[in-house]
């Protein structure tokens, strides 16, 4: 049985996995296949519904650090099994967004999110909510690889085991966690071995495994491919793509070609400075299916921003 | 522009101002003088230790008692037995308190709370405190509580205050070391903040906790004055053999010994001496093993 098998409707094989991206990939090491730059995929894929089904809703969003409002009134719905991009200049509050989504930004002290953010129609900032059972839920992969210092097995079967996961085989999970994140053949040999001595790329595709071995349902990535060469970016690019048949990805990125080949919506936010006290809060311009961001922005500053005359 | 080219093309000659000046030079010989003065010290130290108690290294001094009257047949083994048995127990007491301590201060106080930035301010002090006045605390401890002041729980007690401010720096330092991306991969699984500590932030800090934490035993290793303070038995002909039990240590020994007028006895203070810088040597030495072993580098 495999552990994934209760959302996922990929066949059930067990520990020998189905088939995945690294058959196409012709193996470790091939470069990926030529793809054309900014095709958005929204064409590729299932038809996407006009509005998202809701996972995760945000109604009137504004987060502060201590009196300093970093983020104004943000309302907007990530759609199930959807890869979302959030994209838009420094400081306008996409990372302050995105880690408020899984209460990350709740381990800085100052930090404060009013208006409500709910998930399956949850309020998960309610005060009979457990973060730790949130960030269990709604998994996240950082901006730099952050492998711990041990195995690269222990890697992946720290989550499971610290959640309390009922796991009957371990070796199971690995494998499969592995496989999912298109890193099992390059690392079958040397799962005792420490995750440093993996490369940048490999290391970032060990942080999903890791994730999605504790099996989220949300998988929120903050820049995740900012630290890698385009290789190893879009090896997570097509991993992105495969996962988002069973998780719902919410990404933010610098980059805008990225945002168009991987996400099915993106969100643009920008910072405006405030009048009465001049800090820059950031606020959301725009959101929308990317195809149509890209083609047709409806705010100027989306289009200023993505034809690359700011930011 | 023409200052500019004058400069570029000057001769690479050496100034007056430049390191081989007069000021330059002078300072270098005054560092090296500084330099070899201390390890003169050192040196001298060591080498009339050695010639004066060499003779004395034997097995008489691991395997006798001291003696008031015979100092041929004087031996150091109470004192060392005393020493390790000393140190063990305020190792037991100072490391988990202390380890605990730097956990609550680094990973879970709100530094905004006023008590907690004086709980910081203070511990600075306290590791400024002299070894002595934790002799004292130690022996009012004991009063109120109906302790025999000259027992190996007392100084044990003693030296586990003494070094307890230094082992809550060194294991903050090191918990500080392990990036917050670790603490935050962690917690992003869905561990609590206690497992994040447990399992990826101690570990990992470990090479560092257990240098600070030996350089700190070492350091009490050698500290007489708390223990004198306690009253420490100078003449102690029986093996130390519970923490309720009287005891000597090395430095009271030597202590003692130096005070004697007889030559022998000074040999076998000189002797002993040995016996302590090897002890401390080698804990030393397992310090900075652990340290360039198991160090992590991020």
């Amino acid at each position: 049985m495999s552990f994934f098998s209760t959302r996922t409707a990929a066949p059930e094989t067990g520990s020998t996995m189905a088939p995945t991206a690294d058959d196409d990939r012709g193996g470790p090491g091939a470069p990926p296949p030529a793809r054309p730059l900014a095709q958005p995929r929204g064409d590729q894929r299932h038809p996407l519904p006009d509005k998202p089904i809701p996972i995760i809703d945000c109604e009137n969003v504004d987060i502060y650090y201590g009196k300093f409002r970093a983020v104004s009134d943000v309302t907007m719905v990530f759609g199930r099994n959807e890869i979302t991009a959030l994209i838009g200049p420094s400081g306008c509050g996409k990372s302050t967004v995105l880690r408020s989504l899984n209460r990350m930004n709740d381990l800085i002290p100052e930090a404060r999110v009013t208006g409500r953010i709910s998930y399956h129609e949850q309020d998960i900032y309610g005060s009979d909510v457990d973060p730790i059972e949130v960030r269990r839920r709604i998994g996240m992969v950082f901006q730099k690889p952050n492998p711990f210092p041990k195995s690269i097995y222990a890697n992946v079967a720290y989550g499971p085991k610290v959640v309390g996961m009922d796991v009957k085989n371990m070796d199971d999970i690995v494998e499969e966690a592995l496989t999912r994140a298109a890193l099992w053949d390059e690392v079958k040999d040397k799962l005792k071995q420490s995750a440093y001595g993996l490369s940048g790329g490999q290391q970032q595709r060990l942080c999903i495994a890791r994730t999605i071995a504790v099996q989220p349902e949300v998988i929120l990535m903050d820049e995740p491919c900012s630290a890698l060469d385009p290789i190893a970016t879009a090896r997570i690019e097509d991993l992105m793509d495969e996962l988002s048949q069973e998780y719902t990805i919410i990404i933010v990125t610098h980059n805008m070609q990225q945002a168009a080949r991987v996400a099915d919506r993106t969100a643009f936010f920008t910072a405006r400075p405030s009048e009465d006290t001049g800090d820059r809060t950031g606020q959301l311009v725009e959101y929308d299916i990317t195809r149509k961001m890209f083609s047709n922005p409806g705010d100027k500053r989306t289009e200023d921003y993505i034809s690359g005359r700011f930011g | 522009m023409a200052s500019i080219g004058t400069v570029a093309t000057a001769p690479l000659r050496a100034g007056k101002a430049g390191e081989r000046s007069g000021a330059s030079i002078g300072f270098l010989i005054g560092l090296w003088l500084a330099v070899a003065f201390a390890l003169l010290c050192l040196a001298t130290l060591l080498v009339t230790s050695f010639i004066d108690g060499y003779p004395r290294l034997d097995g008489r001094l691991f395997t006798q008692y001291t003696s008031q009257v015979l100092p041929e047949t004087a031996g150091a083994r109470a004192a060392i037995l005393g020493s390790l048995l000393v140190i063990t127990t305020t190792a037991v007491m100072a490391i988990p308190v202390g380890v605990a301590a730097a956990v609550y201060l680094e990973e879970f106080a709100d530094n905004r709370r006023w008590y907690n930035r004086l709980i910081e301010v203070n511990l600075q002090n306290l590791a400024a405190v002299p070894a002595i006045v934790y002799g004292m605390l130690t022996a009012g401890f004991a009063l109120a509580v109906g302790l025999e002041r000259r027992v190996v729980l007392s100084g044990a007690i003693a030296l586990a205050l003494l070094i307890l401010p230094v082992v809550i720096i060194t294991t903050r330092e090191a918990l500080r070391s392990v990036p917050a991306e670790i603490r935050q991969g962690s917690l992003a699984l869905g561990a609590t903040p206690l497992q994040t500590v447990w399992r990826q932030t101690l570990p990992s800090a470990l090479p560092g906790v257990a240098t600070g934490t030996i350089l700190a035993l070492s350091r009490a290793l050698g500290e007489a004055a708390p223990l004198l303070l306690l009253g420490g038995l100078v003449f102690v002909t029986y093996d130390p053999n519970g923490l309720l039990s009287g005891f000597t240590t090395l430095p009271i020994q030597i202590f003692s010994w130096t005070g004697q007028p007889q030559d022998e006895f000074q040999q076998v203070a000189s002797a002993a001496i040995i016996v302590l810088l090897g002890l401390l040597l080698l804990m030393n030495a397992l310090a900075i093993v652990i340290r360039n072993r198991y160090q992590q580098h991020w």
